[in-house]
Formats: C-alpha cells, sequence, structure tokens
C-alpha cells in the first residue's frame, strides 16, 4: 500500500510538470489554432535560465527567497522569448494557410534545440538544489521537498490561471479571441495584443516546469524539452485541446498512468501506454476528455 | 525544368568530390579514423577516447612514425546516437581513405559501425565496447579490453564473495546492448554464487525520471542495486534513489567512469562500487608515467577510456609497422597476432575471439576519488 501511494506521489509530481506544459500548447491553440511545436524547447530554455541564475546565485545558502528568484526570474526570461517567437515567427504568416504556421513551428522548435546545442553547450548540466531540503514520512511513504513543492507550484500557479482566465477583462478577452478571432476584433479587442499576452503566460508556466524538474532530476540538456514537450502535447490532447481545465486533468493522467506502468508493469511500456490511452480517447471521444465539438459551419 | 538542371549539377558536383577524396592519404601519412560521441549524453567517453589516442600518436610521431610515415587521426563525431555512428564511420572510409578505424566506447554505437568497416575490409579496433557481439561481427574487428561475460561475472563475485550479499536489485537500460549484457551475466553469476536477485527494473537511456523504477525497487529492500548504465543516467537514478530513502550501496560497470558521474551525482555516489579496466593508483611505471603525460597535455586525470585508447592506438600502430603495409588484410593479421603487447591497462594478448583477456579492477567512489579495492584475474571467476 505504501508503494502504491508513492508511486500516486511520483505520478502525480510527474503529471503536474506535464499539466504545466500542456497548459501552454491548449492555451496557444485555443487563441491560433496553432499546434506550437515549439514550446517544449521554451521549456527546456526556462530550465537553463533557472540554471546559470541559480549559478549566479549559489554564494548564499539555498533558501526560499533564492528559489523563488530564479523561478520568476526564469518565467519572465521565457516569456519574453515566448512573445519573440509569436512576434518574429508566427505573425509574419499568420494570415497564411494552417500548414505554413505548423511548419514555421517546427523550423523554430529545430532552430532553439539547435542554438541551445551551441550556446549552452550540448553536454547534460547538474542542477543545483534551491531550496533547503526537508523529508517528510508518511508511515513508509517518503515524500522530498522537491515533490511537495511540484504539486504545490504546479496548483497555484494552475489556480490563478483560471483565476485570470475566467475573472480578469484580459482573460475575458482572451476567451473571446479564442472563440472567434474575427469577431473579437470588431469588438474593438486588440487581437494582437492578446496573442501575445497568451504567448507570454503560456511561455512562463512552461518555464515555470523547467525549473520544477530540473530542480527534481536534477540534471538540464539542450534537447531535454523533446520528450517533455511530446508528453505534455498529448496530455493536452488527451483533455481536449483548447481546454485550460482539460489540459491539467490530460497531464495528470499522463504522469500517473507512466509511473504505474513503469512500477507495476515495465518501463520498456512506458511510452506505449501513454499513446494508448490517447489513441483509445480520441477514438471514443475525438474532442478530448473536457473538449467541445466545434461544429463547422459552412 | 530548370530545377532539375540545377539538381543534376549539384549531384555531378558532390560526385566529384567524393571521387577526388576517394584517393587514400598523401604518401606521406597513414591516415587513421576515429568515431566517438563528442557530444550529447556519453561526451566524456568520447573525449578521453580521442585525447587518449591523440596522445599515442603523437608519442609515436615524435619518435619517427610508423614505417617512415607521420600518422594522422581523423575524428568523427556521433553525438551520442548509435544510428550516427555508421554515417560517420562510411564517410570516414569512403571519403577520406583511411586505413584502420578506431573506436567506439558504447556497444551499441560499435555494433552499428562494425558490420560497416567488415564489409570494406578495414580493421576496426574497439579500445572500450565490452558487449562480446561486437568483435563476432567478423574478422576484421578487434578490441584491447575484456568483455561483458568477465565484468560481470566480477562484480557478482565482488558482491557475493567480497560485500557478503545475498539480495541485489538490478536496474538496467533496456536500450544498451552493454547494459544487457552485463545485467544477463551479472545475474547468472550472481545466482550461481548462492546469491538472489530480489527484483529486476528497467530504463531507457534518455530517461530522467526514474522515481517509479526506485520506488518499485526500494519496496523489494535489497542490499544492494546493480546499475550497469552510462554516467549521465547512473548519476540522476542515484541521486533520486536517495531522495526516495534507498541508502544501500550502488554496484555499476565500466560506464561509471566520467568525471562527469561525480558532478552529476555528487555525495549521493559516495560508498557506490563499480568494475573498471584498470586504476590510476597502479604503482607500474608505466602507468604512471602515462598518468603523468595525459595530465601535463589535458589538465586531468585520464579515465579507464583514455588509458584504453592510448593502448588501442599504440596497438594498431605497433601492427602497421609488423605487417610492413597497410593493406587490409595483412593489417588484420598482424593485429590478431598482437600477443603480450605491454599496454598501460595491462598486457594485451588477442585471442581467437579477437577479444583481450586482462584482469579486471573493482573502484569505491569516495568523495569525488575512485579508489582501487580489489584486482580480479581473468581465472578467479568461472564462467
Amino acid at each position: 500500500m505504501t508503494t502504491f501511494l508513492q508511486q500516486l506521489v511520483n505520478g502525480l509530481s510527474l503529471g503536474s510538470i506535464y499539466a504545466l506544459i500542456a497548459l501552454g500548447y491548449t492555451m496557444v491553440y485555443g487563441v491560433l489554432r496553432l499546434i506550437n511545436f515549439a514550446h517544449g524547447d521554451v521549456y527546456m530554455v526556462g530550465a537553463y535560465v533557472g540554471y546559470y541564475l541559480s549559478r549566479l546565485l549559489q554564494r548564499k545558502e539555498p533558501s526560499l527567497a533564492s528559489a523563488l528568484l530564479v523561478m520568476l526570474g526564469s518565467m519572465i526570461a521565457c516569456a519574453l522569448l515566448g512573445v519573440l517567437i509569436e512576434r518574429l515567427a508566427y505573425r509574419p504568416v499568420r494570415k497564411e494557410a494552417r500548414l505554413t504556421l505548423l511548419i514555421t513551428a517546427i523550423g523554430v522548435s529545430l532552430f532553439i534545440e539547435n542554438v541551445a546545442q551551441l550556446v549552452f553547450g550540448p553536454d547534460p548540466k547538474f542542477f543545483p538544489s534551491l531550496a533547503p531540503r526537508t523529508d517528510f514520512r508518511f508511515g513508509g511513504m517518503r515524500l522530498t521537498s522537491e515533490q511537495i513543492t511540484v504539486i504545490a507550484v504546479s496548483l497555484l500557479l494552475m489556480v490563478l490561471l483560471r483565476f485570470f482566465i475566467m475573472k480578469t477583462r484580459t482573460g475575458k478577452a482572451m476567451r473571446a479571441v479564442s472563440f472567434s478571432l474575427d469577431a473579437a476584433k470588431l469588438m474593438g479587442i486588440s487581437t494582437d495584443w492578446i496573442i501575445s499576452v497568451t504567448f507570454a503566460l503560456g511561455s512562463a508556466l512552461a518555464a515555470s516546469g523547467g525549473v520544477l524538474i530540473a530542480m527534481q532530476i536534477p540534471k538540464v540538456d539542450p534537447l531535454m524539452g523533446i520528450p517533455y514537450g511530446l508528453k505534455a502535447f498529448v496530455a493536452a490532447v488527451l483533455g481536449g485541446i483548447g481546454s485550460v481545465p482539460g489540459a491539467v486533468l490530460g497531464g495528470l493522467l499522463i504522469g500517473t498512468s507512466e509511473v504505474m506502468v513503469v512500477g507495476y508493469l515495465s518501463s520498456t511500456y512506458r511510452d506505449a501506454i501513454a499513446f494508448g490511452i490517447l489513441i483509445l480517447v480520441l477514438i471514443l471521444r475525438p474532442q478530448g476528455l473536457l473538449g467541445r465539438v466545434h461544429k463547422e459551419k459552412v | 525544368m530548370r530545377f532539375r538542371v540545377l539538381a543534376a549539377v549539384c549531384m555531378a558536383a558532390v560526385l566529384a568530390v567524393n571521387v577526388s577524396c576517394g584517393s587514400k592519404g598523401s604518401q606521406k601519412e597513414i591516415l587513421i579514423g576515429e568515431y566517438g560521441s563528442l557530444t550529447g549524453g556519453i561526451a566524456t567517453f568520447g573525449i578521453s577516447t580521442k585525447n587518449g589516442s591523440e596522445l599515442a600518436f603523437q608519442e609515436i610521431n615524435a619518435k619517427g612514425g610508423v614505417l617512415g610515415k607521420q600518422i594522422k587521426l581523423l575524428v568523427e563525431d556521433d553525438q551520442s546516437k548509435p544510428e550516427e555512428a555508421g554515417t560517420v564511420v562510411t564517410k570516414l572510409i569512403n571519403q577520406n581513405g583511411v586505413s584502420a578505424v578506431l573506436g567506439h566506447v558504447a556497444s551499441s554505437h560499435s555494433l552499428a559501425a562494425a558490420p560497416i568497416c567488415q564489409s570494406n575490409q578495414i580493421p576496426m579496433i574497439s579500445p572500450s565496447s565490452t558487449n562480446p557481439r561486437v568483435t563476432q561481427v567478423g574478422n576484421y574487428i578487434f578490441r584491447v579490453c575484456f568483455i561483458d561475460p568477465f565484468q560481470g561475472a566480477v562484480m557478482a563475485k565482488f558482491a557475493a564473495d567480497t560485500l557478503k550479499f545475498k539480495k541485489v536489485a538490478i536496474l538496467v537500460d533496456v536500450r544498451s546492448d552493454y547494459s544487457v549484457g552485463l545485467q544477463t551475466f551479472f545475474r547468472q553469476q550472481f545466482r550461481q554464487l548462492g546469491g538472489e536477485v530480489v527484483v529486476e527494473q528497467s530504463y531507457s537511456q534518455g530517461d530522467s525520471d526514474f522515481r517509479a523504477q526506485l520506488t518499485a525497487i526500494k519496496a523489494a529492500n535489497p542490499e544492494a542495486v546493480y546499475l550497469p548504465g552510462y554516467y549521465t543516467e547512473v548519476g540522476t537514478i542515484v541521486h533520486q534513489a536517495r531522495e526516495l530513502g534507498i541508502t544501500v550501496p550502488f554496484l555499476g560497470g565500466d560506464g561509471w567512469d566520467s568525471p562527469k558521474l561525480w558532478e552529476i551525482g555528487g555525495a549521493a555516489m559516495n560508498g557506490c562500487y563499480f568494475s573498471n579496466h584498470y586504476s590510476t593508483d597502479d604503482p607500474n611505471p608505466a602507468v604512471q608515467k602515462f598518468v603523468a603525460d595525459y595530465k601535463a597535455k589535458y589538465g586531468q586525470v585520464p579515465d579507464a577510456l583514455a588509458a584504453l585508447a592510448y593502448d588501442a592506438a599504440r596497438v594498431l600502430a605497433a601492427a602497421i609497422e609488423k605487417a610492413g603495409s597497410t593493406d587490409g588484410a595483412k593489417l588484420r593479421d598482424a593485429i590478431g597476432a598482437t600477443k603480450d603487447f605491454p599496454g598501460v591497462t595491462g598486457t594485451i594478448s588477442i585471442n581467437a575471439d579477437r577479444n583481450a583477456v586482462k584482469p579486471a579492477v573493482i573502484l569505491k567512489v569516495e568523495n569525488g576519488k575512485y579508489l582501487l579495492v580489489e584486482t580480479i584475474k581473468p581465472e578467479a571467476v568461472k564462467l
């Protein structure tokens, strides 16, 4: 039983990272109908910014304040990166065919990965521990402060995001753009601004995911965005792409099922099961678990 | 139409370049190719290997080279991807026209490149691939290190006889031929010596979250965990294991041997053991001279991969000298006839299976240093 609970915690902490990244996919898809393939790489850049920031702060003892600083710094840097990517790569081709946009996204992803190998070096780097470590024991179960941080921070960010989208003026505008870009424009919403905000938010969430995972593993490498980006994408589709609660649910489901498969079956089936679930859901419910059906009007 | 003409011109240009480069190196030089992982997850392997063979050829060239010619080493990077190994070796042979190939450390990479060397009849010496299948590819493929049946058995013997462990867990990298080989032979030997493997878990190279496997291992309560992987994953796995409250020692193979192991794993690695090819503590003057020369040139202590590459390069040079030519078949026979060659990783004799038979050492990780614990001779383990 304790083993099962421990696996559950492992799964939830992995799943909340997937959820954080999946949110970015789903938000961008919501406003632009674009799968932003560069999103996983933004997450990687987030982890690296965290790495360099924490190296800068390392002279001091690890403390909660410095951990917070690293997290915020990396989120801001990636928000800027996200806006920059949208401004330079996607906006010029936004009016073109959907396929053009998609191929541009793949190009941006490859570009970031290779520049990262050049700038950061291709070798994995060890991520220093940021916050003072304590372990919490419940029976035979062991929760590290990092695991608790991951789950708590992810939850907090998701609640904040929910509040932002539902209650604030910008959030409402975002939902309007997601409903119909042209109609929103006619209502006087600055759609360019809203799209930039969406990219900034999504990228900041990915960056927080990057720092959180780097704290846990603890290493960073320039290609770390690929597996996590892919899983998060699957999570977003599973939950219903375009749906914010769906992305969270999808992330937690994929993370937990992955850990359970590895723990109780074999690591060989790790991805097979995750993608198997995806295929099954798409057959039975093509719009995803919490997705809405969009009727195409001709 | 214009595009087709352009394409045709490009093709012609590529072919012309190929033909012009296809000729063997100049009269004054002997070209030797080396493929390794200079970037990516096992990059220190490739860098150490490159350093070791460069040092050897530099010494040989300083003494006048072989057959009156200088040796020129061409190194290609496969980015730690087995599939790239085949591509770069094809390039070395077909485009650069090398006389022999050195490489690789990782068995999966060697297995990707060996068939290419074999079909081109270019001798290949792997300095440090330990999977038995590597040299079974064909009669042009050699190695100067021991093989996994021996290495796996050595650690099993050490765990059972010296550490007196009865229950161990195994965590294996299923995507690595090297890791799976060691797992098989360790398990077999450990059971023969009366031990029990309580749980076996697996991961894939490139994974970064191992908590699920480690939680399952913890539940089985072993006295040690055999982890025959490569240093990047080993460092992260042991780090995560300590966080989950697994305090028992981890045991591994020569894939652990990298300065990065300590950088990634840190204090979590203390008290772990791994089998290796040589120890820098060896008082043999040849070893100490090599260690000093290497330190002077590269500013770091040579790991076993550097030492094996140094030996492989010198075995190759000696064979070229003996064969009197760089002809593939003659060179192959000369390498195969290597007997009692004084290497820094022990005396090298190539046996009928084109493998070297040598003792192994057990090293203990202690605050970033690898201390020599025990030397196990080939005749000490029954396979």
